[in-house]
């Protein structure tokens, strides 16, 4: 189970390496143009770590790349998403996971963002993305959709929720800064977000 | 003596923060810094800020003057890590960087205490510029 997840985590890093150009575009926008540049050294260096390991367990990959991002990546992506995988590995199994699990994974995640960040949904940060999955989850588990379906649809939430940004003002982090102006232009954060969901979803549906 | 540590993503702004300051200090103050990343790229090294807090004296607390969103984040991240009796003797002070290190250089080489040191910079760090 857990060479299957160092794989995702691999393409994630490959995926995220690809877009770094994009995301710093999108940061230059409205922030301080290094998202791209951040999170391209920070799943670069995870890579190397990744490729030269061997995990027993997803609790020891998740808590190896939290610490390799947040030891490399050097902006508030790097404690952001370093603390959200940090909780992510106090949860998960090594089992076969169902629904209810990723209910739970995503809100530990969510936890661990707003932890570090303070922010709320509507703020034009990452969680934009993230909540409006987690929300997608949490439907169908309630109304008892199968994995497939969920997935589908968890992906197709967060691709709204990163679109949603657009038309936000920022109030959080270094884009709020620039006020109203910060509006009209997609998150960047948001979209690394959306970037790591759509890698893990997509691969495990394929 | 209360220690105090700079941190801000620019290495330059860091150690220019920590030579002013030191211009002011009355007596021994141990002033660390933690800028930047790499050597002098942009950004906020969280392992620094870890060593540094480890490293430096903190039994009359360690004053922390951090500039933007990742700095305080990374800040806030790294102290959770330590034993909490050494988390309740470093405090990051809300304070403009450069005035609040000044002050607290002056302050806490004057052997003021944790709360006193604290207490003077979150107070009058932002002076009215405009009436000196």
């Amino acid at each position: 189970m857990a060479s299957e997840t160092k794989k995702l985590f691999l393409e994630t890093a490959d995926v995220i390496i690809e877009n770094k150009e994009y995301l710093t575009e999108l940061d230059a926008a409205i922030g301080d143009g290094d998202h791209g540049i951040n999170l391209a050294r920070g799943f670069k260096k995870l890579k190397e770590k990744l490729e030269n390991e061997n995990f027993e367990s997803r609790n020891e990959l998740f808590k190896l790349t939290a610490m390799t991002l947040i030891s490399n990546v050097g902006g508030a992506s790097g404690p952001l998403y370093g603390t959200a995988f940090l909780n992510i590995s106090k949860v998960i199994s090594d089992e076969q996971l169902e629904l209810d699990d990723l209910v739970e994974i995503a809100e530990e995640a969510i936890a661990g963002i707003q932890k570090r960040g303070k922010a709320e949904a509507g703020e034009k940060t990452m969680l934009d993305t993230i909540i409006p999955a987690a929300e997608s989850l949490k439907q169908s588990r309630d109304n008892k959709h199968n994995l497939d379906t969920a997935l589908s649809d968890c992906l197709d939430s967060a691709a709204e929720g990163m679109k949603s940004t657009i038309e936000m003002q920022a109030t959080k982090g270094r884009a709020s800064y620039l006020g109203e102006r910060s509006i009209g232009h997609q998150d960047p954060g948001a979209t690394s977000s959306y970037l790591i969901l759509k890698t893990f979803i997509e691969g495990y549906l394929k | 003596m209360v220690n105090i540590l700079i941190i801000s993503h620019s290495l330059k702004i860091a150690e220019g923060t920590k030579e002013l300051a030191e211009e002011m200090k009355q007596d021994e103050v141990d002033i660390q810094i933690a800028g930047g990343i790499n050597n002098g790229e942009l950004g906020t090294d969280a392992d620094l800020i870890e060593q540094k807090l480890k490293n430096m004296d903190y039994k009359d607390g360690i004053v922390v003057l951090a500039d933007l969103g990742s700095a305080v984040m990374s800040f806030n991240m790294v102290k959770e890590w330590l034993p909490e009796e050494k988390q309740n003797l470093i405090r990051l002070a809300n304070a403009p960087l450069v005035e609040g290190a000044v002050l607290g250089a002056v302050e806490a080489s004057l052997g003021k205490s944790l709360e006193e040191v604290m207490a003077t910079i979150e107070e009058n760090s932002i002076i009215n510029k405009n009436n000196l």
